[in-house]
């Protein structure tokens, strides 16, 4: 009888979880791909009554060279294959030397958690404000390079062009460069991405076994080769967790190119339709494709979707053969 | 749903969970654990064992190597010690201050004339400290006054229900039995692994067939529950001995009664991080405010990317005045950091990248 009185008291406590989340959550996974089937869906036309067709024409117009998903696509893979592998080999690095001293662990653990705390719009802006130059261009020279390039310049280098659109003051002209705009992304990302991989590395050396670095001690084995193999053998579970959650988060980048080069995604006056300029991300494709038709961006969501499962497969798999636990 | 729910699967530990519920909850009392527990491990094992070799080599050479000698020895070991350690600590100091230096620029900058801001060679320390840049983020279109109460009535009404919510939810699975429950949470699990832009996209059509747009509710109700945090704090509750529940009911307490005096208070920390992550997260999004609603509704992070206060008719960008509005969106987060550090470790340690 107690038992048959907690099943529908059980369901009493569930009730408001489980009505939000029929709305907010399975609803819409339903209704994405049905939207993303429909050709050229448009759900006010739908209230108006057109009835669409099912079929793959949003998939292939998605992949219409000339629609800006690609860009976004290359955009993404881009940063994400070149912030992935740095900042977690830097993480690492950092974890190890944390995990090395034992005055002042706590000060600079601190410091190094500190940019998880804060805002990647805030800070992005803040970014953008040292890389970029001030002032400059229609004929006048800049008043100044900005603080970076002040930096550059001190060590005998040229300023480089970093997040503003092309500044040509009449006697001379500095180019927006592609590259540029990418190594700030580059930078800003990793900086951003660092305390979650030290946080979860530092955690997973304290926990390794102290014998197998004593074992070390007495064989004399040599520092590098403590940490080639001990370190990374053993703390793989956790290198594979940050690589994973650092793919799934790097295949949804968007707020960082946001907080650095505002909505518009790229340097002021950028065309969004041409390559060079364009870095647009697929998560800011898919917000912007909800304008034209709530069919492509479904659409865009599901190769998203696609994308971010079949990389955590790849990353699993991977894990399953390499990783020791 | 946010990133750090996605995320929240691939840990090792839930993964682990989802096969193995005793092991899990011996893995979440082994994660609990404070750091100052374990001792460091990695102290310079070469220069020890370089000790090694040469010991080996005094006892060859024993009749030649004196006491003097063995001293040199040692201190010779001391003194590379030494250098490996200033090393480490002169990489993490170069790394720190790398961290550290856009919160400096930040802070310098925005009291910094617009002036002194666009001279030829930045300078590092304002040379006259303006403040007018942080009334201008109060009074100018930017009106930051408005937008930080928009914030904090949306951040503190939507925790406080999505407590109630997950509160309710983690104790129906965690100490009822139902028909289906190991089922459903799986499911609730599982979508856990789907990117929250994949429901973007037809809640932003929902939300207009409701007439929400423009409005307080449309930034609460979406995102009212968490799976993630359900699943924390289920496995909170599901640490706390059987025993207790069977004295409460032998004593003839109710369910309410039960998980309002004792769940709560024993869960307290479990709570505390969920509020502070939540509350972060009203004040740190933008995507979905910056969809849905228009001026009047807009949230902190939205406002202040948004807003062109900051952007004369020339295209000159006003960054002192940028930076103070930056600064103000900033402090909260960071005071909040400061009191409740440890409460932030343990629930991003355990959950994923920013949300």
């Amino acid at each position: 009888m107690e038992k048959r009185k907690n099943q529908w008291k059980a369901w009493i406590y569930l009730l408001p979880a489980l009505v939000i989340l029929l709305i907010f959550t399975v609803w819409p996974i339903i209704n994405t791909v049905r939207m993303a089937f429909l050709e050229d869906y448009n759900a006010l036309a739908e209230v108006g009554g057109t009835v669409f067709h099912f079929g793959f024409g949003n998939f292939t117009r998605v992949f219409n060279p000339y629609g800006g998903f690609l860009i976004a696509l290359v955009n993404t893979v881009l940063l994400t294959v070149i912030t992935v592998p740095i900042s977690t080999m830097l993480a690492l690095l950092i974890a190890v030397a944390l995990n090395s001293i034992k005055p002042l662990r706590k000060i600079y653990q601190t410091i190094f958690f500190l940019p998880y705390v804060t805002n990647s719009i805030a800070i992005g802006m803040v970014f953008s404000a040292m890389f970029s130059i001030i002032g400059g261009g229609q004929g006048v020279r800049p008043d100044s390079w900005g603080l970076i390039n002040s930096i550059i310049r001190a060590f005998g280098g040229d300023p480089i062009n970093w997040v503003n659109s092309t500044i040509n003051w009449g006697d001379g002209i500095l180019a927006r460069s592609r590259f540029a705009n990418m190594c700030v992304l580059v930078i800003y990302i990793v900086w951003n991405a660092l305390p979650f991989k030290i946080l979860v590395l530092l955690g997973g050396l304290q926990n390794v076994n102290k014998q197998y670095y004593d074992a070390a001690r007495v064989d004399g084995t040599s520092r590098a080769r403590i940490f080639w193999r001990i370190t990374v053998p053993l703390l793989s579970p956790m290198i594979a967790y940050v690589v994973i959650t650092g793919f799934i988060g790097g295949f949804k980048e968007y707020t960082s190119v946001v907080g650095i080069f505002t909505d518009k995604m790229g340097p002021v006056g950028a065309n969004i339709y041409t390559p060079k300029d364009n870095l647009n991300t697929m998560v800011g494709y898919i917000y912007q494709s909800l304008a034209a038709s709530e069919g492509y961006a479904s659409a865009a969501a599901l190769i998203l979707f696609v994308i971010i499962f079949a990389v955590t497969m790849v990353n699993m798999y991977v894990s399953k053969k390499r990783v020791h636990y | 749903m946010d990133e750090r729910e996605q995320n929240a699967i691939n840990n090792p530990q839930v993964k682990r969970y989802a096969t193995h519920t005793e092991r899990a909850v011996i893995c979440e009392v082994r994660i609990e654990r404070p750091a100052s527990q374990t001792q460091p491990v990695l102290e310079s094992k070469p220069a020890r064992a370089k000790s090694g070799a040469a010991r080996t080599s005094a006892v060859v050479t024993g009749k030649v190597m004196g006491e003097r000698d063995i001293a040199a020895v040692a201190k010779r070991q001391k003194v590379g010690k030494v250098f490996v350690q200033a090393g480490i600590y002169l990489f993490l100091t170069v790394v720190a201050i790398t961290v550290l230096f856009p919160f400096y620029w930040m802070l310098i900058s925005s009291f910094k004339s617009m002036a002194e801001y666009n001279l030829y060679t930045p300078t590092l320390w304002p040379k006259q400290f303006v403040w007018g840049n942080y009334l201008l983020a109060f009074t100018s279109d930017l009106n930051l006054g408005r937008l930080f109460l928009n914030t904090c009535y949306v951040g503190i009404v939507s925790t406080i229900l999505s407590l109630i919510i997950t509160v309710l939810s983690a104790y129906a699975f965690a100490k009822f039995e139902f028909r289906g429950k190991n089922a459903l949470f799986a499911a609730l699990l599982a979508t856990m692994m789907i990117p929250g832009e994949l429901f973007t996209v037809t809640n932003y059509m929902t939300v207009s067939t409701f007439k929400w747009t423009d409005t307080y509710r449309v930034l609460i109700v979406p995102f009212l529950v968490s799976v993630f945090y359900i699943y924390l704090l289920r496995q909170n509750f599901m640490q706390i001995p059987n025993e207790l529940y069977l004295a409460a009911k032998v004593d003839g307490t109710s369910d309410f009664k039960y998980l309002w005096k004792v769940m709560i208070p024993l869960s307290a920390p479990t709570l505390i991080s969920i509020t502070i992550l939540k509350m972060m997260g009203s004040w740190n999004s933008y995507i979905w405010p910056s969809l849905v609603t228009k001026k009047e509704h807009w949230l902190v992070t939205v406002g202040l990317r948004n807003s062109n206060v900051f952007t004369d008719a020339q295209g000159m960008v006003n960054y002192p005045a940028q930076m103070a509005a930056v600064m103000l969106v900033t402090l909260p987060l960071l005071l909040v950091f400061i009191f409740f550090r440890k409460y932030i470790m343990r629930g991003v340690s355990r959950s994923g990248i920013k949300g």
